[in-house]
Order: C-alpha cells, then structure tokens, then sequence
C-alpha cells in the first residue's frame, strides 16, 4: 500500500511519522507540503503531529484551510484511508472529517507520558490486529487533547462504535469525554487519535504495541501473504 | 538624520547604558570623537559584561578547552566534538536568568530559543535539549508562580519547536528568591563536513537578514541582564524579548535546506544584542567591515529608530554571508517557509562597522575594536573561607532513620520530578533511549534512513550549589566529577562539557574569590577526567538588593554510547539480584541533605573528591557495564547511600534486603561521599564481577539483594517501597496545585 505524510509549516512529529511507515510498510512515504493542491497516488494519508502554524487561533484551525485540506477531504470521501494523530486528529476534526472538537487539557497544562489505552473497536480498518478489549500502553504529548463533543453526536459516535480507544481507567490525562482517545468517522475510513503509535513501534522504544496500528491500515498480513 | 541619533550624550545617558567613566575614555579615544546616541547603544552592547565576558575572561582562559575529539571549541555559536562515522555533536548551555524572573514564561522560552538557534546556526539539527532550574525557597511569595511560567515556557517553546527534553534539574533555595537561574542547554548532530561557522570571508559580499522581522522587544536585554536587580524590577519587562517556537521551527527548517545549497559563507544567530552583535562579530572574526542599510531591515513595527533597531533582541533572526550566485535559490527556499529574507548590507574591506539609516550614516565604529578590544578586568578577589571538618561524631543521630530517609525523599530538592517534565516532549523524534528520572538522558545516533545505529549519546546536568558555597574549589570539582559519574553510570565515555557560570557581582572580592576558585576545580576536574570545555556562557549579577545567589557553576556533558544493548539504567534490577557497591562505606555528613533536611542546618565542608579515585572508579563501572552483565547502575549522590538505594526501589517497583552494621549509621546511611556507585547483576555473575573489582583496584561491598516489597538496610529501615513511592511523589504536585488565599478567592 502507499502512504503519504501531509507537511504543514510547525509540523514536528512529521520525521516520526515517516520513520514509522518506513520501517513498518517498507517503503518511504510521499510527503505532500500544505500548499499543493494534488494528492499523489495514495491507499493512506497521514496527517502528523506537531504544532501547525504554531496552533496559533486554534490547534488545527489554520492548517484545516490549507489547500491541501481539500484535497484529503475529497480522498476521505472516496474512501481513501485517512489517519490523523495528535495535531493531525485536530486539524481532521476542524476541517470536519471527524465529529467533536479538541480543547485544552483539564491540567491547562502540556502532558507527555504513558498512558493505557484500551482498544474499543477492533472492527476498522485500523484496529482489526487488536483484539476488542485489549488494554495497550500508549505515549501522549499534546496540550490540546480534551475530547469534547455535545450529547447528541457523543451519542452517534458511542452507538455507531465510532469510538476506537479510549484511556484505561485511571490514566485520563486530558479530560477528554467518555476517555474518548481516538474516533473514526461514520464509514470507518477516517482515524483521529490523540495517542502517539509512532512513537512506539520498536523495542527502543520500550515496547512494540503502536505498530499493528500501521499494520492494519496499509494491510501489511495481507500483503506478506500475498 | 533621525532625531534620537542627536540625542546629546550626558554623564547619565552613559551611565544608563552600564558604561563605566574610564571605559567610556576609551570608547572616546577609539570612536575618535564624541559617539552619536545610535553608536554610545552600540559599544554598550558590545562591552557589556553578558557580551564581553570582561570580568571572567581572563579566567576562562585558563580552562582545558581541547583534545583528541574536540573540534571547535569555546568562541563559536556552541562547541563541536567528533563522535565518530563523520559525524559530530554541537552543544552549549545558556543562562536566560535575568529575563526569566521579570516574566517567566517569555524568558525561559527565549532562552530555549536561543539556545536551539545557537546549534542550528551551525548546522546541526538538535537531538537533545536539557534545562537546569533553581528556583528560591518553596515559601516565597513568588516561587511558585516563577516555577509554573518557566516550566511552562520551556515546554510551550522545545515541545512546539520539536526537540526532546532529556534532563536537567530542579532546586530551591532561599538565596535564588531575587534571583532565579534558567540554564538552557541544547545539542544536535552534524556531518563534519558541513559544519558552518560565524567567521565572515570575502569582500563585496551580501550580508542577509533571514527569519522573523524585528520589533522593540528585548531592546537593552544584554545590558540588563549585565546588572544586578533593585527595585525598580518590573520597570524592567519591556527588556525581555517575546518568543515563537512556531518561526524557530521554520527557520530551523529553512537554515538546514538553505546550507545544503551551498549559499552559506557564513551565518550567525541574533541573540544578545542582535543585529550589532551578531554584525561585529562576523566582521571582527574574519577581518572584514560591515555595512548595514537599516531601511532594508524588516519590521513589524513602525518608525523605529536606528538605536532601537540596533539594539533590538527580537528573537529567531539570523544573519549571513551570502554566496552571490545562489542568491535567488536561497530566497525561493525562506519564501517557502513564510520567514523574511533580505540583503540589508555587505562586507567591506576598511574594518569600519558602518550603519545607514533613512540615507544617513548613523553609525561608523572600527570594527575590531568594537568586537576584541572590550575592557578586560583582573578583578580583585579574596580566598574564600573554609570550614572546619565535621566528624560524624559532631553530628546529631536523630536515631530514626525511617523518618530521616523519608523527609530527604519527600523533600523539594529530592522528590519526584515528574511534575515538572511530563510538561516536556520527552519522545519526540523517537530516539530516546533514557527520559529524566535516571542519572542521564539517552538519545540513540541513527542512519540517514533514520535506523538505528546502535550507537548513542548521553546527557547530563549537574551541580552542588551548597557545596559550591561551602567550598567553591571543591564544588566546582564535584559539579564535573558528578555529571562524569552520570555518564558513567549509564555506561557512556564521557566526552566533552559545557559549563554554565552563573555568580554575584564580580565588582565584590568575595564574589569574583568564589568564581575564580570554582574555575579553578572546574579546570582541574575536566583535566583529569579528560572532559574538556567545548562551550559555555558567564551569567554575573545574580544579585538582588545586595544579595547574592549561591555560586551556580552548571555543568553539562555529553558522553558517547558505543553499544545501546548494553547500556544502563536505573531501572532493569530482577528479584534476586546481588547489589553491590562501589566504593566506600560512608562518613561525610558536611552540606549533606541529612544536615540540612533533618537537622535544619548547613555547615562543614563538601565531601572532597578524588579525581584519580573518580576516574579509576568510573572506568571500571563503564568496563563492568561494557560485559552486558549489569542489570542495573544507579551513582550516589544527595542523600547518600540510603536515597540511591530507595531510588533504585521505586525505579524497578522493587523491594531490596542490605546488610549493614557502622558504628555511626547516620553517617554511613546519609553521608555524601563522592565516586561512588550501586550496581545490580545476577546471582550468577557476582564472583566474576567480585574478582573484577579486586583486579582493577577498586573498592567495593556486597550490600544484598534485590526483592520483596521493602527496602530493609540492616536493623536501621525497613520501609515499603509503596510508602516511600507516596512521599516521593507527593510534594511536586502537591506545592503547586497548592494556591494561595488570595488568588483562591478571586
């Protein structure tokens, strides 16, 4: 499968990314800047984390209205897998992939640690190599992951197992409603989470459990199968 | 000409500007004539004690600055050291004091800012940045608002720009109430062969203004930071510069593509002082004037005049030599990055510093005078007083040693950190190895596919301010010998150090007494432990009303992992491990926590370090590390002996049994003798490692084992590792939820 990683000025977890759908997918990502407007030949597109356009206005906001946006929105539509983690969950939720808003951490302050994430759904197209229920470690590092979304859509989400993972009791670091630490839009092909898997892929990085994450979207079983 | 630049020059208006009557004399004789307003603002910055290091020169001089890897040492942005396979490490710390305790926030991001920006400059990208605090005593009025704005500047700047945070330290003490300490360090890695530095060459050539645009933040900054604090603090804000770690990200970006092109002769960051500094100094270094059209400067402010834009300490601007050909290559590539790129001026061949502004000459200075001939003092200084010894037997046994290991845990300078750097990206870029909380941080070298290469580098900050004060030639000796000991115990060979001085007023013989002799240990530590200064920076000053905060020498260093399988950590001890120790039973309860925590006082001297017994010891730990067979290492430091053991408890969420019996367990239990370290392996391995020691001369003990739920040391603890975690845990986030009555009931 081809992936590619959409770059924005003040993207930062960009080189993670990338690293890890190299080293995961075999193959080095294409990397899109913000102001194209064409989306190379692509199965997945990586939205990265970092700060774009320094979250000045709002994290997300102003990346959400570069041109590339509409390009990825137009893909999502046609079913093209779309992942968007940490300042990628927030610009896909700005630019309105994905339901729900991401406001300042409960703390008001930056958290970097591990948490535990238990796998919700393992139904999508991202968590199929999960078991349902499973419990992950997971790092974090954002100031702007408390999931909000009013009680009508947290309903759909909740009841259309739109929520993916959800923090393990006890290690809620944001405030986030309902645990929510990663949702997919309505059709499934679109993934925003707050946690960083990249970030944890090989055993340097004291743990492997981020990479079925990868697996599952590019289809790596089927593809070593085949 | 603008009217400001015919501002008359007065007795006051020189001496505003921190400029001394018979420095000003010079200035007359070098300027040959009256200065304008515009040029009395130049020589200013350019002599003042934070950009001249006039006061400490003359001893920084006589520091160990080479050896077999150092490649560029002290005068350049930061300090290049060879780490093999082509490659280099660039690093340097920094102070941000002054500007951090006027507003927090701003001064301690900037100074992450300036710090990155001086490793970037040179065309390293930053792998690693530490940060070295102290703060005043926790029941200061201001403490714990100074502490949440830097934590928060620093993470809001090196988490937005990117660069993981990997270590550094916390302290409180009541000296640092006026006067807090922000030590920023930073380090990246170059190929050795495009490394690029400040020394301008050629003439005619176009000198380029690259980045953010310049404001009237920050304008003075460098000759406030060059005098001590009175009461007219908060009339002080406007000297402090404003970051954008947003603009620092891009310009990092836009500076590693621009120097790929080949269109860099040379570059060089503004930090202090700004445009003039950063000007002088590439002219002065390469024999070159500088012509600066200020009209061609970008702005974001209206109708600033040639002082202020002089003078301006706007933040993530550089300036550089441009090769001519390449120029519209280079403009393409800032134009992409959204950042300003503009020929404001060119070299010349006549050594003037020349500045035009609205087609005036504002300025017209010699230029190497400006930049190497600024006033150099021998300060006089007095031989600091020393203690007389403490013998275990003077020192009160308060007889439970429960409470006592648990009030120095639980203490503000001792408990858990971790309050402070979850507020860090301690991950990003994937490469660490080792976060805070263990003796250092670890990041692995990777392949340009960003593999692995099984390789890494280690970092550490490090010093003892109260023994520093007790005995600035033993303090400063220990700083070095401790960061030695951190990278040793994680199994790195130490290479090279970057020391951060920050002191009183230098004009004070008692002040200048302490610096000379801390530089003196400091000197002699890295010569014997072959560490040599590759960068560093003199914070003077620190000084409010009169009060001086306790000698802050900071060190920092960088060692080099040769094999990441085999590294250390503090955390890997299995149940049924043997621990060993390495060194001696301790007796030196002088500035020990023990002292200060439970007894309320601080006296006698600092344990002395032995340099050769340090580097004796230190090798033979990373050799025994080096066998793959140490499950654990974790070095002796504050608190002794009982403290690193219920470090390593709480680290592994394990329980240890040691035997010990001394006539004087206070001491032997909290005593702070120097070189010394715990080690766990496997039953299996100790008589090899035992034999191992004896070879090797070095002394050590068999202390217990590894396991249960407890630390027990002999008759004297017997604690759970789940009661020891709530008390170490506890005061960080306690103190800071903790808000006063008066902001509560707003």
């Amino acid at each position: 499968m081809k992936a590619c990683v959409i770059q924005f000025p003040g993207s930062n977890r960009d080189r993670d990314m990338i690293s890890a759908l190299h080293k995961i997918g075999g193959e080095k990502p294409d990397l899109v800047w913000h102001t194209d407007t064409q989306l190379p030949p692509t199965d997945l597109v990586v939205v990265p984390g970092g700060f774009s356009y320094g979250d000045y206005l709002r994290s997300g906001a102003i990346a959400a209205r570069s041109p590339i946006m509409n390009e990825v929105c137009k893909a999502a539509e046609n079913g093209v897998r779309v992942m968007g983690v940490c300042n990628g969950f927030q610009i896909l939720t700005e630019v309105g992939l994905l339901p729900g808003a991401l406001m300042r951490n409960a703390g008001l302050r930056f958290v970097c640690k591990s948490v535990m994430l238990k796998v919700e759904n393992a139904d999508t197209a991202f968590t199929r190599l999960y078991s349902a229920g499973e419990t992950i470690p997971c790092p974090v590092a954002h100031h702007d992951g408390n999931y909000f979304a009013d009680s009508e859509t947290l309903k759909q989400i909740e009841d259309n197992g739109q929520v993916v993972f959800r923090y393990a009791e006890g290690t809620n670091p944001n405030g986030s409603i309902n645990d929510i630490a990663g949702i997919v839009n309505k059709q499934g092909n679109v993934l925003g989470m707050m946690p960083h898997p990249e970030n944890l892929i090989e055993s340097d990085h004291g743990g492997e459990n981020g990479r079925l994450l990868f697996e599952s979207a590019m289809e790596i079983a089927e593809a070593r199968a085949a | 000409m603008t009217v400001e630049n015919q501002r008359p020059i007065t007795v006051e208006l020189v001496d505003e500007h921190g400029i001394k009557p018979d420095e000003y004399e010079r200035i007359l004789q070098l300027t040959g004539r009256e200065p304008s307003y515009t040029e009395l603002g130049i020589w200013s910055a350019m002599w003042n004690e934070h950009c001249s290091y006039k006061s400490s020169k003359k001893w920084l001089k006589t520091l160990p600055t080479t050896g077999p890897r150092v490649i560029c040492g002290p005068g350049e942005n930061a300090g290049v050291v060879d780490i093999g396979n082509g490659e280099a490490v660039i690093f340097k710390m920094e102070s941000h004091n002054h500007p951090s305790y006027i507003e927090p926030y701003q001064g301690a991001a900037t100074g992450v800012g300036g710090i990155l920006r001086d490793v970037f400059t040179m065309g390293a990208r930053p792998i690693a940045a530490m940060n070295a605090l102290r703060f005043g005593s926790p029941d200061h009025p201001k403490t714990r608002h100074l502490v949440s704005g830097v934590v928060a500047g620093i993470g809001g700047y090196g988490n937005s720009f990117g660069v993981p945070t990997v270590g550094g330290e916390v302290n409180f003490h009541s000296r640092y109430n006026g006067n807090i300490l922000v030590n920023a360090f930073a380090a990246g890695i170059a190929k050795q062969d495009s490394i690029f530095y400040s020394e301008a060459k050629g003439v005619g050539l176009p000198i380029v203004y690259l980045g953010a645009k310049t404001g009237r933040d920050g304008v003075g900054g460098a000759t406030m930071a060059s005098a001590e604090f009175g009461e007219d603090i908060e009339e002080k804000r406007p000297t402090v510069q404003v970051g954008d770690p947003f603009t620092e990200k891009c310009l990092l970006e836009a500076c590693l593509e621009l120097m790929q092109t080949g269109a860099v002769i040379s570059i060089q960051d503004m930090g202090a002082a700004g445009l003039t500094c950063s000007a002088v100094e590439m002219g002065a270094k390469g024999d070159l004037g500088v012509e600066l059209d200020l009209d061609r400067v970008p702005v974001r402010e209206e109708n600033m005049t040639a002082y202020e834009m002089m003078l301006s300490e706007s933040q993530e601007r550089m300036l550089m030599v441009l090769e001519p050909t390449k120029e519209k290559e280079a403009e393409a590539i800032f134009v992409k990055w959204g950042l300003d790129f503009a020929v404001v001026g060119k070299t010349t061949d006549d050594l003037r510093f020349r500045v035009l502004h609205q087609g005036e000459e504002v300025a017209n200075l010699p230029i190497k005078e400006l930049g190497d001939e600024a006033p150099e003092y021998d300060r006089p200084y007095i031989e600091p007083g020393r203690h007389s010894g403490l013998e275990p037997s003077d020192v009160e046994d308060t007889g439970d040693y429960n409470a006592a290991l648990l009030k120095i845990l639980g203490s503000p300078d001792m408990c858990s950190r971790a309050w402070v750097w979850e507020q860090y990206d301690t991950l990003i870029q994937s490469n660490s190895l080792q976060i805070p909380g263990g003796d250092a941080g670890v990041i692995r070298l990777t392949d340009e596919n960003g593999d692995p290469t099984g390789r890494a580098l280690a970092f550490t900050s490090d010093v003892t301010p109260r023994y520093v004060e007790a005995d600035p030639f033993e303090g400063g000796k220990q700083a070095v010998a401790e960061c030695f000991r951190n990278l040793c115990a994680v199994g790195a060979e130490p290479l090279a150090t970057t020391d951060n001085l920050n002191f009183g007023n230098p004009e004070k013989p008692e002040i200048m007494g302490q610096f000379v002799f801390a530089i003196n240990g400091i000197g002699e530590a890295v010569s014997s432990l072959s560490m040599p200064i590759v960068s560093g920076n003199v914070s003077l000053y620190n000084e409010t009303n009169g009060q001086a905060i306790l000698p802050t020498p900071t060190i920092a260093a960088v060692g080099l992992i040769e094999e990441t399988d085999k590294m250390a950590k503090v955390l890997g001890a299995n149940e049924g491990d043997v621990v060993f120790l390495i060194g001696t039973e301790a007796n030196h309860l002088g500035q020990s926590l023990y002292l200060r925590e439970c007894l309320g006082i601080e006296d006698g001297p600092p344990p002395p370090v032995d340099l050769m017994t340090e580097r004796m010891r230190g090798e033979f730990v990373r050799a025994a590390i080096g066998s793959g067979e140490i499950t654990s290492c974790h070095d002796v430091s504050d608190g002794g002996l009982a403290i690193a053991l219920a470090e390593m408890c709480l680290a592994n969420n394990l329980g240890m049994t040691i035997d010990l019996a001394s006539e004087t367990p206070h001491a032997s239990l909290f005593g702070e003798d120097q070189s010394r370290y715990i080690m766990t392996m496997q039953e299996s391995y100790a008589n090899m490692f035992a034999a191992n020691a004896e070879g090797s001369g070095v002394f050590f003990s068999r202390l217990g084992t590894v396991g249960g739920d407890s630390l027990t040391i002999g008759k004297y603890v017997s604690l759970s590792v789940q009661e020891m975690r709530a008390t170490h845990e506890a005061w960080f986030p306690e103190y800071m939820e903790r808000r006063p009555a008066v902001e509560a009931a707003q």
